[in-house]
């Protein structure tokens, strides 16, 4: 079983960050949209945002795992695509990079633009970086809009990979579910 | 020879110049002698307090005709400061100031009824969150006079309460919390 990605598949550690990354984005994002209109009096008013915000880090650190993985591995073969599923695969792809630093950063500011830690599922904090008043109003903003933006690239990703694998028949979702051929 | 000015006419020039006596202040929050604070319950357990930080006014106001005193002050109403940021951008939100619709709140003085000792109701009209309506404040003259800088000063302090559903805001915060108590320190510079 390979590790590292080959150029006919991703490689076994590829393919764990991978899925579990998505599955904690979407969990999430539907989190993010329930919690923000809780009731004060909800049990989950305290503990949903303490969720968010652990899972939040810990989807950070696997970026930032991730991304080094990416930049230090070979890259599946994708010479067969047709020039424009090419290109809109590759820009797709480095989207979703550049919108999840995006993310996990801004929500990082929101907690943490008056100087309060967040704190992991209380195993460890993160202290706040940027002290500046009005700074979670605007991370905020960019918060909420890069995670519907990161939901529409999904959307488009898992779409081009359910056509790729279906109707063209190149093994999209096998060389990310099972690896390398 | 005596020369007495008659009572009367005493009584018309005081009347006449007292209006024109009274002086002209700027509120100083250039040197944060003026504070608008608030504070609710929380769950009915505790206090919680904040204030907004950003505001501008003035006022007129004659010691010995303090029925004519005027005063009118603009809010900026996402200076909110509560001491923690997730829950400023919260009160600034849709639920409760809706800061981005409104982000300016105003008090402006139509009448002064002075209680004696330095006390007087003032009331006026308070737009906050696009709601006008008549409030009263319980109001003290705390001092006033030279300071040591070559300037005239005269401060004040305040109390009102509001109910949050009079201006619109009806995001359930408990039984205990559906009033907020507001505390004005007013201090202001004679122009």
């Amino acid at each position: 079983m390979a590790i590292t990605d080959t150029p006919t598949g991703y490689g076994s550690v590829s393919r764990a960050l991978h899925w579990t990354m998505a599955a904690a984005i979407i969990v999430l994002f539907g989190l993010g949209l329930w919690m923000v209109g809780l009731d004060y009096y909800s049990p989950y008013y305290q503990s949903a945002p303490d969720v968010h915000r652990s899972i939040g880090i810990l989807v950070f650190v696997a970026l930032v795992l991730r991304s080094g993985w990416r930049l230090g591995n070979v890259k599946p073969d994708d010479s067969d695509l047709a020039p424009f599923a090419r290109t809109a695969s590759r820009a797709v792809h480095r989207a979703f990079y550049v919108l999840l630093f995006v993310l996990t950063i801004s929500g990082y500011f929101i907690s943490t633009s008056d100087g309060r830690p967040i704190e992991v599922f209380g195993l460890f904090r993160v202290p706040s970086a940027i002290q500046s008043v009005g700074l979670e109003d605007a991370a905020g903003l960019v918060h909420r809009w890069t995670a519907y933006g990161i939901m529409v690239l999904a959307s488009v990703h898992t779409a081009a990979a359910i056509w790729h694998h279906a109707f063209e028949r190149r093994h999209t979702l096998s060389r990310m579910w099972s690896g390398p051929a | 020879m005596t020369f007495r000015i008659p009572s009367l006419v005493v009584a018309a020039v005081v009347a006449f110049i007292g209006p024109a006596s009274a002086a002209d202040y700027i509120i100083d929050t250039k040197g944060g002698h003026a504070s608008i604070n608030f504070r609710i319950p929380h769950l009915g357990y505790s206090w919680l307090v904040g204030r907004f930080d950003t505001f501008s006014g003035s006022f007129s106001y004659d010691a010995t005709n303090p029925a004519a005193a005027r005063i009118s002050v603009d809010i900026d109403t996402a200076s909110l400061n509560s001491n923690h940021a997730e829950r400023d951008k919260h009160l600034r939100g849709p639920d409760y100031l809706d800061t981005a619709q409104f982000p300016k709140a105003s008090f402006v003085t139509t009448s002064i009824t002075p209680k004696g000792a330095g006390k007087a109701d003032i009331t006026g009209d308070l737009t906050l969150r696009g709601v006008t309506k008549s409030v009263t404040i319980a109001a003290e003259a705390v001092g006033g006079g030279d300071d040591p800088w070559g300037g005239v000063r005269q401060g004040f302090s305040g109390r009102t309460t509001l109910v949050l559903a009079d201006f619109g805001i009806v995001k359930e915060l408990g039984p205990a919390s559906k009033q907020v108590e507001l505390d004005l320190q007013i201090e202001g510079v004679r122009k």
